[in-house]
Order: C-alpha cells, then sequence, then structure tokens
C-alpha cells in the first residue's frame, strides 16, 4: 500500500473519527495502566452500543428525508415510554397470565406488546410533529430541539395526572402519579441482553440487544434501498430535484420524521429493557443531543447519512462515555466530578461534531 | 471648456479565462446624447457596464485591456462608488430602492443632508440630525426635473413599480455632478405608456446636457430616442450609426446576424409534418415564475416535430416548460397527446409521458452528491416503478438492472467518466447535460422537453446531444420542445421556431427565415398574433 492510497484511507475515515478513535484507545491503555478491568469495560462499551445503537439509528431517516438531525426524538422516546408504561400496566391487570409458568416468556410478551404500542403511539406522534417540520423549514434544527423540550414539560404534567394504577409505577405513598424510574424488574428487564448472551473472558456479549439492533439497522438500510427509499432521500437531498420528478416532498418528510420518531419509540424500550428502569420526567431531555452527536461524530453531515455512520458514531462516543467516566473517577475520586465531566465530555462532542457537520458528510 | 466626449470607450477587451468577451471594443459618447447600445444577450453589454463602473468581478479576474476615459481623463475606477463619485449614475433593471423608506429618503441615500447636533460635534459627522425640510425639498427638485408628480413623503413599498423606475432616476439626477446616466434595460418592466414616459424623460434629461448610455433590446425604443446606435455582437461593436441612416429591420440583423452553420445534419424531415396531429396543444398558458413570467401562451405542436422556443432572457421561454411540468404555478390548458395535464398534481406531466430537461442541470436535474447510474435511473424508479426487484413482500432497488442500463447510456451518449458510480458532481458541464439527457430517455417519453440544453457546456457535447435530439425524432418517432438562448442551434435543427417576447409568443417562424425577422421578434418590434 502506498503512502497515496494510505491518505485517501484516512481521508476516507475522517479526521475526526480517527482522532476521537485515538482518544478512545487512549481511554482504554489509561485503564489499563492504572488497573481497571479492562475486559468488564469493554463489556460496559458493548453493552452500550447495543442500549443507543437503535436511537442513534433514528437519526438516519430525519436526515435523509430532509429535517437534519432529529433532535425532537425526544417526542418518539415519550412515546416509547407511554407504550413500556402501559405494557407494565397490563401485567399488573395479568394480563399475561397466561404465560406465568414461564417467567422469561412473560417478559418476553410485554415487551413486544410495549414495542409494538411504542410503534403505534410514536407514529402518530411523528406524522404530527413532520406536518409542524413542514411549516418551518430551514429552521428544523432550532424548532426541533426546541419542541423536544416543550413535550419533555409537557409530559411532566402527564405523567402525574395520566391514569396509571400498577404499584411499581406510581407513588406508594401518594397512591397517584408517576415515580422518577420505574424499575422493570417484574417486566422486561435485561431479556434482550440475556437472550443468547455469553461470555468471552469477563467480556460480557448482549447477543439478544445486538442482534435486535443489527436486525434494524438492516431493515432502515432495506428501505433506502427501495423505492420509496430512494424517493425520500432524493426529496431530503435536492427537495426542487424531487419536486421535478413528481415527487410530494413534504409527503416524503412527514414519512422520514414519522419513521424517525417511531424508531425513537423502539430505542428507548429497547434501551429501558438493557437499563432495567423507565427514566421519566426530565430524563429523556437531552438524549436528542447525544443521538444527534453520535451520528455526527461517526461521519454524517446534517444532510447525508449512512447505516454506517450510526454503527461506527455509536460506538465511539458511547464507548468513550462508558470508559471515560470510570478512568476519570478513578484518576480523581473527589466529589461529582463524573457528573461534571460528563457534562463536559458528551457537550464537548456536540459541539465538534456540529462544527464539523457541514464539510463532512460521506 | 467641455470636454468633447464625456465617455470614451478606446479598445476595451476583457476575458473571462480563455473565454474573450470583450474585443477591442471602441466608441464614445457626447454631452446630452443619448448613445444607444443594443445586442442580444451574452453580446458583452453587462461586461461593458462592470468595467465602466470598476465592479470587483472584472478585478477579480484580472481586470482589462483598453482605456476608459471620462471627460478626456484616464479613469480607472477601483470600486462602483469612485464611479458614482466621478458623476455617473445608473439606473438599473431591478430597482435598488428601499422599499421602507419614503421616496425622499430613498432619494437622497447615502447624500443625506444633515444639521449638527451636540452630539455630532463631540463624536463627528455619523451623528448629525437628519434636515429632512432640505431633504424633500431636493427630492421634490428631482421628481419636478423628470416630471413625475409624486408625494415625495410616501413609502416606496406602496409605490406601483412604473414609479420605482421613477424613483430611481431621481435619485441619479439628485446627485450634485452627473455627468454620465446609464440606463440598463429600465422599460423592461414598465407598461407602454410608462415607457414612453421614460423615453421623454431622458430626452429631457439630455437636453440638459447629461450624456446617456441606453442599453435595451428594444429596437423600436431606440430608434425613436438615441441620437447614436451601437450594435454589440459576440463582443465586438459590429457597427455604429445614426437612427437616420438606417431602419430597424437593418438593426435586428446586425445583432442576430451570424452565418447559420448547420451544426447537425438534419434531412430526415418527416414527411408530412403539417398535417401530422396535434401532440401538444397550449392555449392561454400563463405560469408565475420569477423572471420568466409566461402570459398567456398558446402554441400548437404537431407529432415528431422538433419545436424550438427562442427569445432573450427574462422574456418567459423558460417558463413555458416549468410550468408544463408543474415546477412553477401555472393556469391554462394544455393537452399533451389529447390527455389534459392536471398542474394541481404533482408530476401528472411525467406521468403522461413528458420528459424535461431543465435548464439548471445543477439544482434541478441532477442529484450532483449521486453517482452517474443512480442519477440516470432515478426519474424512471420514480415515475415508472422500473429498475426494481421483487422480493415478495417488497420491491429494492435492482442494482443490476440499474447499472446495465446506466452503462448503455455510457455508451450511447459518449459520457466521459471513469464509471457508472462516478459522481455526478464530479463530471465536467457536458457529461452533465448527457447523464440529464440519459435520465429523461430512461423515461421513454413521447415528449421530450429540452431547455436551454447547451448552455455552458463544450462544441463536442453539443454536437453529440443535437444530434441525438434528431435521432430520436427521426428513429423513435419523439416530439421534442426545445427551448433555447442560442438561435444558431434552434435554427439548425428545429422544423419551426416560436419567438417569446415578453410573456407572449411574439412569432412563429420557419428556421430559415431571414435574420431581421427573428431579430424584430426578439427585440418585441413586431408583437403580431400566433399563427
Amino acid at each position: 500500500m502506498g503512502a497515496t492510497s494510505i491518505k485517501k484511507t484516512i481521508k476516507n475515515f475522517g479526521l475526526p473519527r480517527i482522532i476521537i478513535f485515538s482518544f478512545f484507545v487512549l481511554l482504554m491503555i489509561t485503564a489499563g495502566i492504572i488497573n481497571m478491568d479492562v475486559q468488564s469495560l469493554m463489556g460496559d462499551v458493548i453493552r452500550r452500543w447495543g442500549m443507543y445503537g437503535i436511537l442513534v439509528l433514528a437519526m438516519v431517516p430525519g436526515i435523509q428525508s430532509g429535517i437534519g438531525p432529529n433532535f425532537g426524538v425526544t417526542i418518539g422516546i415519550v412515546g416509547g415510554l407511554l407504550g413500556a408504561l402501559i405494557s407494565v400496566e397490563l401485567r399488573s391487570n395479568d394480563f399475561f397470565a397466561a404465560y406465568a409458568s414461564n417467567p422469561t416468556l412473560v417478559a418476553m410478551m410485554s415487551i413486544l406488546v410495549a414495542l409494538v404500542l411504542a410503534v403505534i403511539i410514536s407514529s402518530v406522534f411523528g406524522i404530527l410533529y413532520g406536518m409542524l417540520l413542514n411549516r418551518v423549514k430551514g429552521s428544523e434544527m432550532t424548532v426541533s430541539t426546541y419542541v423536544g423540550f416543550s413535550v419533555v414539560a409537557l409530559m411532566n404534567i402527564m405523567w402525574l395526572i395520566l391514569p396509571f394504577r400498577s404499584q411499581t409505577s406510581i407513588w406508594p405513598i401518594a397512591q397517584e402519579g408517576l415515580r422518577n424510574t420505574i424499575s422493570l424488574e417484574a417486566d422486561f428487564s435485561n431479556v434482550f441482553n440475556n437472550l443468547l448472551g455469553f461470555y468471552i473472558g469477563r467480556t460480557y456479549i448482549p447477543t439478544g440487544l445486538l442482534l435486535m439492533f443489527f436486525l434494524l439497522c438492516v431493515l432502515v438500510w432495506l428501505f433506502t434501498k427501495s423505492r420509496i427509499g430512494a424517493m425520500m432521500a432524493a426529496a431530503g437531498t435536492n427537495p426542487i430535484y424531487a419536486k421535478a420528478s413528481g415527487i410530494n416532498v413534504n409527503r416524503m418528510r412527514i414519512l422520514g420524521t414519522t419513521i424517525s420518531t417511531a424508531l425513537g419509540g423502539v430505542g428507548i424500550v429497547m434501551y429501558a429493557q438493557s437499563f432495567g428502569f423507565l427514566q421519566l420526567y426530565n430524563a429523556p431531555q437531552m438524549m436528542g443531543f447525544s443521538c444527534v452527536a453520535s451520528i455526527l461524530i461517526g461521519g454524517a453531515s446534517i444532510r447525508k447519512a449512512r447505516i454506517f455512520n450510526v454503527l461506527l458514531g455509536t460506538f465511539l462516543f458511547h464507548g468513550i462515555m462508558a470508559v471515560a467516566l470510570p478512568v476519570a473517577n478513578n484518576l480523581i475520586p473527589e466529589g461529582n466530578l463524573s457528573e461534571i465531566l460528563r457534562i463536559i465530555i458528551s457537550n464537548g462532542i456536540i459541539l465538534y461534531a456540529l462544527s464539523k457537520s457541514k464539510e463532512e458528510g460521506k | 471648456m467641455e470636454p468633447e466626449y464625456i465617455l470614451q470607450m478606446e479598445h476595451v477587451s476583457k476575458s473571462y479565462g480563455d473565454n474573450l468577451v470583450l474585443k477591442d471594443v471602441s466608441f464614445n459618447v457626447k454631452p446630452g446624447e443619448i448613445f444607444a447600445l443594443v445586442g442580444e444577450n451574452g453580446a458583452g453589454k453587462s461586461t461593458l457596464m462592470n468595467i465602466l463602473f470598476g465592479m470587483s468581478v472584472i478585478h477579480n479576474t484580472g481586470g482589462f485591456e483598453g482605456d476608459v476615459k471620462l471627460c478626456g481623463e484616464k479613469a480607472n475606477f477601483a470600486s462602483p462608488n469612485d464611479a458614482m463619485k466621478a458623476g455617473i449614475g445608473m439606473v438599473h433593471q431591478e430597482f435598488m430602492l428601499i422599499p421602507g423608506f419614503t421616496v425622499a429618503e430613498n432619494i437622497k441615500i447615502g447624500r443625506e443632508d444633515t444639521t449638527p447636533t451636540l452630539a455630532s460635534r463631540v463624536f463627528g459627522k455619523t451623528l448629525e440630525k437628519l434636515d429632512r425640510e432640505q431633504m424633500n425639498k431636493d427630492a421634490k427638485k428631482a421628481l419636478d426635473t423628470i416630471g413625475m408628480n409624486i408625494d415625495e413623503h410616501v413609502k416606496v413599498a406602496g409605490l406601483p413599480v412604473g414609479y420605482m423606475q421613477f424613483v430611481e432616476i431621481a435619485r441619479e439626477i439628485d446627485k450634485a455632478d452627473i455627468k454620465l446616466l446609464v440606463f440598463d434595460e429600465p422599460t423592461a418592466v414598465l407598461t407602454e405608456t410608462e415607457a414612453a414616459r421614460l423615453l421623454k424623460v431622458m430626452q429631457t434629461l439630455a437636453a440638459k446636457g447629461i450624456a446617456i448610455v441606453f442599453i435595451t433590446h428594444r429596437l423600436g425604443e431606440v430608434m425613436d430616442v438615441a441620437q447614436r446606435i451601437a450594435v454589440l455582437r459576440d463582443g465586438e461593436v459590429v457597427s455604429t450609426m445614426k437612427p437616420e441612416d438606417t431602419d430597424i429591420v437593418k438593426v435586428a440583423q446586425l445583432m442576430v446576424g451570424r452565418k447559420i452553420e448547420k451544426m447537425v445534419d438534419d434531412s430526415q424531415v418527416p414527411e408530412n409534418l403539417d398535417t401530422a396531429p396535434v401532440a401538444v396543444h397550449i392555449n392561454k398558458l400563463y405560469v408565475d415564475m420569477p423572471g420568466e413570467v409566461v402570459k398567456g401562451v398558446s402554441l400548437d405542436i404537431r407529432e415528431g416535430e422538433i419545436f424550438g422556443i427562442g427569445g432573450l432572457a427574462g422574456q418567459g421561454k423558460i417558463g413555458i416548460p416549468n410550468g408544463i411540468m408543474g415546477l412553477f404555478p401555472a393556469v391554462g390548458d394544455v393537452e399533451i397527446f389529447g390527455q389534459k395535464i392536471a398542474f394541481s398534481k404533482l408530476g401528472d406531466a411525467l406521468h403522461k409521458g413528458v420528459a424535461f430537461v431543465s435548464e439548471d442541470r445543477r439544482g434541478v436535474g441532477l442529484l450532483l452528491d449521486e453517482s452517474i447510474e443512480d442519477n440516470i435511473a432515478f426519474n424512471a424508479v420514480a415515475v415508472k416503478k422500473e429498475y426494481l426487484t421483487n422480493f415478495g413482500l417488497t420491491k429494492l432497488l435492482s442494482r443490476k438492472k440499474i447499472r446495465e442500463h446506466a452503462l448503455n447510456m455510457i455508451k450511447l451518449l459518449d459520457i466521459r467518466c471513469t464509471g457508472p458510480a462516478q459522481r455526478v458532481g464530479s463530471l465536467s458541464g457536458g457529461n452533465q447535460q448527457k447523464v440529464c439527457l440519459a435520465s429523461a430517455l430512461t423515461l421513454h417519453p413521447r415528449l421530450l422537453i429540452v431547455s436551454e440544453p447547451t448552455r455552458g457546456i463544450d462544441i463536442g457535447a453539443k454536437k453529440l446531444i443535437m444530434e441525438h435530439l434528431v435521432k430520436l425524432r427521426c428513429e423513435e418517432g419523439v416530439t421534442i420542445i426545445m427551448v433555447s438562448s442560442e438561435l444558431v442551434e434552434l435554427r439548425s435543427i428545429c422544423d419551426r421556431i416560436a419567438i417569446v417576447s415578453d410573456g407572449a409568443v411574439a412569432e412563429i417562424l420557419l428556421p430559415d427565415a431571414p435574420d431581421a425577422d427573428f431579430g424584430l421578434a426578439m427585440s418585441g418590434a413586431r408583437a403580431k398574433g400566433v399563427r
């Protein structure tokens, strides 16, 4: 391999990714030097990869349809949380009693119900959200950010007044209002993580979680290779061109937004099962940002995104988050440094990614 | 002492890269003279004015050769600002007015009368107070000079278009020592009475000793007011004459006149073209395309015909295909092979067998970041659901079929590329145009509309594209509408050519009609009914 071809490979991969990947490797080495358990850290990295992957994947249809990185994926997340809550409610009303003999089966059924509901609710939200975005063409990024914030605020009220009654969901003393964090221990906690999971040394491979992530990646990839997918991408990259080809650009944007939002719903259910808890109230507020940062770090631009960007970006962003904090805590054990570091690193990467987003995108 | 000439242009040449746009242009303008500069689009008129005003586009591209003299002294302006200070004014085709300001404020902009205040004594002149009374008085005087009776207090935003033009003139003549005024297509947006009035104003101004350069393509107006006429063609002054020594036909001929080189052999004209059924019936088509407004075009185009639509830029010829394709709001009847096009339905024309090669290939015609093959196949995928493989549950793009077809097209149209996967954005203009054409052909249209197919491409690609159009008509019987500013090209392959002027068909001509007829039709001097 000559010098030019090496240069070309580096260029294709992108300097930002090389820098961040080097940072990741550096962190891993540091962890090894200070005698941390690198293998289980690696397990953490892989788990977080599958856990956040679908949420990041939700960015792809948004970017392709021309609305840009979907900061408002929070809407889908809220829809997914509703789906999961309804599933929990159904379980507490003995909806899955028929399968009671097999706890895994109950968990499987309940997460499937949660996923289906998440897709339905999020899709409805997505259509409305898409219609809104068609009215604010050109400033989607700003609008979607604030729509995301507003939805969180609105849902903060809803979580208090929605008529959920499951004892695991509501405050035990007041007997009304949903809790901040709801344990899924009795429901579908870790059901996909444990499916066909195995250890390599001390590194745990959550096979089911990864399979689900990859499956959705393949589905989205197939969609982009379909006629509708190609039409949607054309509408996103060049609306006038699309119009000249007889494509209804607005409808394509709604489609992209809806798919993105629905994937957000699926993503949060998968996230929750891996995490073991549903996080309500302000927890989803900043999730949109980490998703956007991930895909940008993965080499997407605000106009162009591929599945490869999702796989790489999620791994790098969340890999660094998974490793940097324990390492930093280990090096400087005082106080709540880890929380501050988390904010600095995640916002720093978002800023870096956004500043690079114009020139990148291959 | 008055100098003999206000403006002298001596042996001015200018090239953009290898492209020589002005060749040894010389002329001069006397005080109080109306000097007309006529020529087709691209003849070099704007470049000449850019040189006169010292526009940055000239400096950035390596300056120019020759001399520009103002009142006998050599002038080489670094910026339009310097030119204005030296006493040159310009009345633009598009109005350079601030809508939210009053007439007086617009007239005095940049040269406001001010009175000192306390703050200005401390912090300098920029903080002086506007002397509105004086400004209004000056504005009134300028307006009176050109015989306009409008209130100087009203805001420009509400004025009729015709009035804005006069406000613009008033602004120029309000400048203290204005010596030379350039009118750049001033009558383009005016009604007939407004235009007549403007010409009067020009004469009044000239009588005061101001030299006027009048740029236009309306030959009738030129003949009426100009003392001398220079015809610019392909960057050269082909003739300078007095109106009384010539006539409008001769000027038109000079403007267009070039030998028609047949670029392609089109001897195989289908028989019975005159009696063939009507393929396209356009009745009272109005299109609201900014800058290319169509105001009631009616045409009948026969099956198997290559029909040309020509005319100067901004006259509406481009609006016709864009309206038919539904890209801009349109009203009127368009029937294609007997089927009416519903403008409200997006892409209706595409579904009725029409393919369109847009004049804006980089903006509308292509997805620049995508590959050649995807660009070629995309329209057929979107419109006709072709190039798909059925996987039972779903249909996916068939890479194999797309690749095969793209390779065929690359060979057929001689697209110079590294392969079908090359990014279209990295191709040359001519090859991009070939990709556009390939994409349209992939739809197997019965009617192909090509808009400015040869704009900005090299001669080889031009020839190939035009040859292919002729071949399509002969071998597949495709009806073709070719919209172009290049009269030579229209005349070399079209069976009939409609010349569009001011949004309507001025005349339908045969390709071998005299040059003068084309020139006259284009300049709107002979707005006859449609044949």
